[in-house]
């Protein structure tokens, strides 16, 4: 069987210890918000996770706390190695030039040519060799992505979060940076959590799909289908996309036969 | 042409050398005051007491602006009365100055020092003000210490409204200084300037502040030539 469905009670007990990330009844509120409630999520090395909500389930949320960027108590998300963020929105810092900005994540590493030489490596794994010497603003929104993701790469994480890092761009090049990352993360090893509400890009990527639903683990699916095989027609994406879009509670469209001459669409197949 | 116009009118005597003296007379003056080296001794006098107050103001400015940026503790204390002391004009500080630091450099000084302190302050917090945090947050992402993200993050993401605070303390300094040694000096162009109105020498006066105005542009085009340098990113 290509998919197994977990229920959100039987994920992930069976006793492993290798792990780069171990959420344990992780909950956090800000005032009387209760935003996370009691996640429990692991990720094994080298995984590729997505994790999918509407707006405000709470999902940026669990990625800062798996980031580091939010006090969070050891004992509800324990972290092994190293971990490196690339946001939605490139952040670098417009002052330094491409190649010092990707450096900058090896701050901690003595050699300043050491560190350069590492950068320049990872800008030309993402295909960036002729900007390095480039300022921020004068890249376009998939160039200053690629950047991003250098950046996030270069320290050699165990486990790279991607918080929404392509909802800004056009679809070409969303297309364009799913290649890459697929690439990087095969090269690298490292496993990869990507923050998303775009069920496409999580069917193309990841090996797990996480649904967070008012700060709950709703759902969980995993995928088997090697990367080459999703295209959407395929049938068992095409009913996983189904169930994810429902979990979501996104409503199919019911067919109008007056205006729409496809009487079965992909969708209403898997939902039924 | 407005030389031209000015040498003929001196000339003829239509402007008369008790009003302003012509440009001849000042250029010859010029080449006196250089050669008995008045005018040099008292340009370096004063550009030393402009350039000791604005490192003075401008270490204060800057360093109170940074803990206020940064520390919302130091922010309490340091900006309601830096916020009250710079409504109050610093040239009204003169008389308690005088009383307080006697008529000799101190209070010459202090009065630069307060002139360069306030733009500084203001404009450097601003720009510490308007960074936008998610840039501290990524450098947070990437394991940066404090000093790190001060080093690399805060103060270029500051450097621009700085530098506006430069150009702007510079010219308060200059202006300062004018007034400062106008009202008490021994020595500097001030000084040259009210002795040789005690004596009438309007060509004198008339050089004094030419070099005045000649210091305030040269700082002006080095902090026009450090702004082009520092933010190159921006074009």
């Amino acid at each position: 069987m290509a998919f197994l469905k977990f229920s959100p009670d039987s994920l992930d007990r069976k006793p492993d210890p290798e792990h780069v990330a171990r959420i344990r009844s992780h909950s956090r509120a800000f005032g009387r918000h209760q935003v996370l409630r009691d996640i429990d999520l692991d990720i094994s090395p080298g995984e590729f996770v997505a994790l999918l909500g509407r707006s405000g389930c709470g999902k940026s949320t669990l990625l800062r706390s798996l980031a580091r960027l939010d006090k969070v108590p050891a004992s509800e998300v324990q972290i092994e190695g190293r971990t490196s963020v690339a946001f939605q929105e490139p952040r670098l810092l417009p002052w330094r030039r491409v190649l010092e900005n990707v450096a900058l994540a090896l701050l901690n590493t003595p050699q300043r040519a050491d560190r350069l030489a590492l950068a320049e490596q990872t800008l030309e794994e993402v295909g960036l060799t002729d900007k390095l010497d480039a300022w921020p603003l004068q890249l376009s929104g998939g160039q200053a992505q690629r950047v991003s993701l250098a950046r996030a790469l270069v320290s050699n994480p165990t486990l790279m979060l991607l918080d929404e890092p392509f909802s800004a761009l056009d679809a070409l090049t969303r297309i364009d940076m799913h290649q890459l990352v697929i690439e990087l993360w095969r090269r690298h090893s490292m496993a990869i959590l990507i923050v998303t509400h775009d069920v496409d890009e999580a069917l193309a990527l990841a090996d797990r799909l996480v649904i967070l639903d008012e700060g709950r683990i709703a759902h969980t699916w995993r995928i088997d289908l090697p990367r080459s095989d999703r295209a959407p027609s395929q049938p068992e994406i095409a009913s996983t996309r189904a169930e994810v879009l429902k979990a979501l509670g996104v409503r199919p469209t019911p067919p109008n036969p007056k205006r729409d001459p496809l009487k079965n669409n992909v969708d209403n197949q898997g939902a039924a | 042409m407005i030389v031209g116009v000015w040498q003929i009118l001196s000339s003829t005597g239509a402007l008369d050398e008790r009003t302003l003296a012509s440009p001849a007379q000042i250029a010859t003056r010029t080449v006196e005051l250089v050669q008995d080296g008045t005018l040099g001794t008292a340009t370096l006098v004063s550009v030393q007491r402009v350039a000791i107050g604005f490192v003075i103001g401008a270490s204060i400015g800057v360093a109170f602006a940074i803990a206020a940026g940064l520390s919302r503790f130091a922010d309490d204390a340091i900006d309601p009365p830096m916020q009250m002391l710079r409504t109050l004009p610093h040239f009204g500080l003169i008389p308690l100055f005088i009383i307080w630091f006697g008529l000799g450099e101190t209070p010459k000084l202090a009065l630069i020092a307060m002139g360069v302190a306030f733009p500084l302050y203001l404009n450097t917090l601003g720009g510490i003000r308007g960074i936008d945090n998610k840039m501290v947050e990524a450098a947070r992402s990437m394991n940066l210490s404090w000093g790190q993200r001060l080093r690399h993050v805060i103060m270029p993401g500051a450097l621009p409204q700085t530098l506006v605070g430069l150009r702007q303390s510079l010219g308060i300094a200059w202006l300062t200084l004018i007034v400062a040694e106008t009202i008490s000096a021994h020595s500097g162009l001030g000084y040259m300037i009210n002795h040789a109105r005690d004596f009438l020498q309007i060509d004198v006066i008339v050089v004094g502040l030419a070099m005045y105005s000649l210091l305030g542009l040269l700082t002006d085009g080095v902090v026009r030539q450090l702004e082009r340098r520092a933010l190159v990113w921006r074009s």
